[in-house]
């Protein structure tokens, strides 16, 4: 409702300039916006920018919601008429609309309308221009923004703008960050020494890119020694806290990392660490998880953001139901003779590999990301963690604990353990272990979908997803210690954090490899990984 | 409906398979080999280029053939194992006596055909963009040389972006290591300095990207635009800017121009926060030409999809193709040493609207375009070289192989001539 004022006056703005378009005086010099609209249909991408020039000059503040849809891509225009319209994608279907009246217009076929190319030149003008009259938005998150896009680019007409929109701005963040600019302004061009002292002091402690670099800049070239002293320790202090943060940064990468892995191990400590199978196919099952996402995406395109939330359950039970029958068909006939289990498994996982290539093509398949899972949290300009990885992370974390309750507080969790750790004992006591198995077996298969559909917003949903993480899966659990839920937990993190620290010093090749050989060297000194079962039931 | 449809191309591709595998081979055929995986890692790849030659083959019969004999395909599935794609060649050579290969995607497996191919003088066609550093005389290179793809994209970035500084990312084998040596050097002597070169390599499939992305993110911070020359091959590419996105780096920030991906990669991917970011192709689906359509037509009626696009290793295949087949019926025969004399100097009509020339040392003569994703999975044209550019078999910029050309016509016939010592290496690619 707010923006219906601003549409009235963007079509006041427009009819005035039409109304101008009469004069013939004008018409000689400049073109009229609506002359620029129609020549922005008609000229090649790399003249586009000379017309959008124009259009800004003559239109003003109300030619944003233009540059808008241009920038979003939606801009298109009907071949015949020339007219501009919006196009957006509502539900899976094409709704047309007026640009500046925001109008739904009746919709039209594909082929009469073209859309209107955008390349990255055009959309940095498009970004600046809008930039340029946000500063004066309503919102002061969208005028954060805009000040903030704008440091790299500062002239003085900007910093005029500024210091006149400063005098009203109430918003805290806001008022810092024009005080930076302006002090940005004055360090690099004021002649006033005082003056640019001053500056560096506002300055100081700020984290922004640009700012780091007009400090580097000035240590390179100042000439005024009190200032170049106080430029350097103000670079200093930005570094030593840039620092600080990356530390963390590094951290929740490591962490993050950790959480894949501890997802795509879970499952195979249960079937590994607990029934002791050597089950090649878990990473089959992972991969199941994420295609059961493909498919309920593809079931409906109309609601991606809620559709992780039908594929999880979805795809715990086919994951599961599939372990189960791995379990009754193949596993159950080759009990006790873990090489046969071995191979019978890889056998099982190449069949399901090409058994997906078949049905869904070897091609990889497109899982959208739900749009609460994109994007970042940005914590201030160094800092900033990604939305995907911190679901992720907690999604790990979550599992885990629902797992530790299930084998703790159930019956079945009971029998689990009771047949891990006696076989024959379980079965004297009335324990259909036959049946547990099969159950144990379902269960960490199933939970490796669950980790499947965390996968599928990481990585590729392809054949060959599971073959990707069977051998970490081993690796996390075995280093952690076979039957040890919290050992897998440990294992997880730490190899993740280890990972994420050694990367930056070596590389991704080497940092793995690294890893790979500490678990070996650590695996000689103690076979049974970090911590080992103890008593009895070890044996 | 969608299972349906599922069960019928199931049904559909076990036909095709045992049709292939059945066909009587009879002496008045000319046999085609197709050398491709079928499974295994690559299988995601080579899968459209086996059934793009199949296309051409079913299209060639229906004009009738070559030499008035129909062309009968040889299908075999390496299984992206390179080893074996040494012991399929053996087999199709000698047991199967094709006359002609299509095949190959990696440098790994080209490498492993090559001592078996030149051994037993079978004439291979390789369709892929490729490090360069090679020139064989049973092997006809479709796809682009370096100096055809990643050189002009490095202009183009230096240029019209005034990029300033460079990361160098890729996959660890061999096509990354070599191409970004020969940017290295070429970026070097264009006045660019060390420091602002940055090379990155990790492991095939890599999934983890976050801080590889964030020092990036760092060294484009440094306040010189920066821009990203991705070699990263395959699967690896769709975490890498998955991560990108979620990071937030848009391609106005910095742009990353990818010399393996293409159309066929981008849709298994969702494009939206990808848009802007750069590819370097001869080829791309969108660009405008009556081939071009007509080329994507036929695609989507042999394969039975609407939604398939077309992708630059399709269009070298089918340049290969044609060339192949307008040599057989200019030399009459389909022996091997006389089709590849009759090859050189060929010309056919490429889908962008010009025409592609087979030059003496094997490679073509190829426009290149730089396209911007867009977020309909489609790369749009925003830059082109003037005409073509002749394929180089051996880099200008790389110091062990300045002074060496490729010429296989008589006097030369050599495919590593030392132009200073004027000797050839003997090395026989």
């Amino acid at each position: 409702m707010r923006t219906l004022p601003i549409l009235l006056a963007c079509l006041i703005s427009f009819l005035l300039s039409l109304s101008v378009h009469a004069s013939p005086a004008q018409l000689a010099t400049e073109p009229s916006v609506p002359e620029l609209l129609t020549k922005l249909t008609k000229v090649k991408l790399n003249k586009a920018i000379p017309v959008l020039k124009a259009l800004e000059k003559q239109g003003g503040e109300g030619i944003l919601p233009l540059f808008k849809t241009m920038l979003k891509g939606q801009l298109y225009y009907i071949k015949k008429t020339k007219a501009l319209v919006a196009v957006n994608k509502v539900d899976g279907e094409k709704v047309y609309s007026d640009i500046f009246s925001g109008n739904i217009l009746e919709s039209m076929s594909k082929s009469s309308v073209k859309k209107i190319r955008v390349n990255n030149k055009v959309r940095r003008f498009l970004r600046e221009s809008i930039a340029r009259t946000q500063l004066s938005a309503t919102d002061a998150e969208a005028r954060l923004k805009a000040l903030s896009s704008l440091l790299s680019k500062l002239d003085a007409g900007i910093i005029q703008t500024i210091k006149t929109l400063k005098i009203q701005e109430t918003d805290e963040e806001v008022l810092a960050l024009m005080d930076v600019a302006i002090a940005m302004f004055t360090l690099s061009n004021s002649s006033d020494s005082k003056e640019r002292l001053s500056a560096v002091y506002t300055l100081s402690g700020r984290l922004e890119n640009e700012v780091r670099n007009l400090f580097v800049k000035v240590v390179e070239q100042e000439r005024d020694a009190k200032i170049k002293v106080a430029a350097e320790r103000a670079l200093a202090s930005i570094e030593q806290r840039i620092e600080k943060f990356q530390f963390v940064d590094k951290l929740f990468f490591g962490l993050s990392l950790g959480s894949v892995l501890l997802l795509a191990a879970i499952g195979l400590a249960i079937t590994f660490g607990v029934m002791g199978v050597i089950n090649m196919a878990h990473g089959e099952m992972i991969m199941l998880g994420a295609y059961t996402t493909y498919v309920v995406q593809l079931m409906m395109p109309n609601a991606i953001d809620y559709s992780l939330w039908v594929a999880i359950p979805l795809a715990f039970i086919v994951s599961g139901s599939v372990g189960v029958l791995i379990e009754r068909g193949v596993i159950r006939h080759l009990h006790g003779r873990p090489l046969e289990t071995l191979l019978a498994t890889f056998g099982i996982s190449l069949i399901l590999q090409q058994l997906v290539r078949t049905v869904f093509s070897p091609l990889n398949r497109q899982v959208q990301a739900p749009s609460w899972m994109s994007g970042s949290l940005d914590i201030n300009p160094v800092l900033s963690l990604t939305m995907n990885r911190l679901y992720i992370l907690a999604f790990a974390l979550l599992v885990f604990g629902l797992l530790l309750l299930i084998l703790n507080k159930t019956s079945l969790g009971l029998n689990v353990r009771a047949v891990s750790q006696n076989r024959n004992m379980a079965k004297a006591m009335g324990i259909k272990t036959d049946r547990v198995d099969a159950m144990t077996f379902g269960l960490g298969s199933g939970i490796a979908g669950m980790a499947g559909v965390a996968l599928s917003q990481l990585t590729n949903v392809g054949p060959n997803l599971g073959q990707a993480y069977i051998i970490d899966s081993f690796m996390v659990v075995v280093f952690g210690g076979v039957g040890n839920l919290w050992g897998t937990l440990v294992a997880g993190f730490s190899l993740g954090v280890a990972n994420k620290f050694i990367e930056p010093i070596t590389g991704a090749v080497l940092a793995s490899i690294l890893v790979l050989v500490f678990i070996i060297l650590f695996i000689q000194k103690r076979p049974k990984g970090l911590f080992p079962q103890k008593g009895r039931a070890a044996e | 409906m969608k299972l349906k449809k599922i069960l019928k191309s199931v049904v559909l591709g076990a036909s095709a398979s045992m049709f292939a595998m059945g066909a009587i081979a009879a002496d008045d055929t000319i046999k085609v080999g197709v050398l491709h995986s079928l499974s295994g890692t690559m299988a995601i790849s080579e899968t459209t280029l086996k059934d793009t030659v199949l296309m051409m083959i079913e299209e060639q019969n229906k004009k009738g053939g070559l030499l008035g004999k129909k062309l009968e395909p040889v299908v075999v599935d390496p299984a992206s194992n390179w080893p074996l794609f040494a012991e399929k060649t053996r087999e199709l050579i000698s047991k199967d006596k094709v006359d002609v290969l299509f095949g190959c995607w990696t440098s790994s497996s080209r490498k492993a055909v090559l001592p078996v191919i030149e051994e037993l003088n079978g004439l291979l066609f390789y369709p892929v963009q490729y490090e360069g550093e090679e020139s064989s005389k049973n092997v006809f290179y479709t796809g682009a040389a370096p100096n055809q793809q990643a050189v002009p994209a490095v202009d183009y970035l230096m240029n019209d972006l005034e990029v300033e500084r460079w990361v160098l990312a890729g996959t660890d084998y061999v096509y990354p290591r070599t191409t970004n040596k020969v940017l290295e050097a070429y970026l070097v002597s264009k006045g660019v300095d060390k420091k602002d070169i940055m090379i990155n390599y990790t492991p095939f499939g890599h999934s983890d990207w976050q801080s590889i992305v964030s020092d990036i993110k760092k060294f484009g911070g440094e306040g010189k635009k920066t821009a990203v020359v991705s070699t990263i091959n395959g699967d690896a590419n769709v975490p890498f800017y998955k991560e990108l996105g979620n990071q937030g780096i848009s391609a106005e920030d910095i742009p990353v121009v990818a010399f393996s991906v293409g159309e066929e990669e981008l849709s298994g991917l969702d494009t939206k926060p990808l848009v802007g970011h750069l590819a370097a192709w001869n080829y791309f689906q969108s660009v405008e030409s009556e081939a071009n359509e007509a080329f994507i037509a036929n695609w989507k009626t042999y394969i039975k999809d609407d939604k398939r696009v077309t992708n630059d290793p399709m269009e070298a295949t089918y340049i290969g193709f044609n060339m192949w087949a307008k040599a057989v019926e200019k030399a009459g025969t389909t022996d091997v040493d006389t089709v590849e004399q009759a090859l050189i100097g060929i010309t056919v009509p490429n889908l962008t609207g010009g025409t592609a020339v087979m030059n003496k040392n094997h490679h073509l003569s190829k426009p290149v375009l730089i396209g911007e994703i867009q977020d309909d999975g489609q790369l749009e044209v925003v830059w082109e070289t003037n005409g073509t550019v002749i394929g180089d078999a051996w880099s200008n910029y790389l110091p062990g192989s300045k002074d060496l050309i490729a010429d296989w016509t008589a006097p030369v016939s050599c495919g590593n001539f030392n132009t200073k010592t004027a000797k050839c290496s003997g090395q026989n690619f």
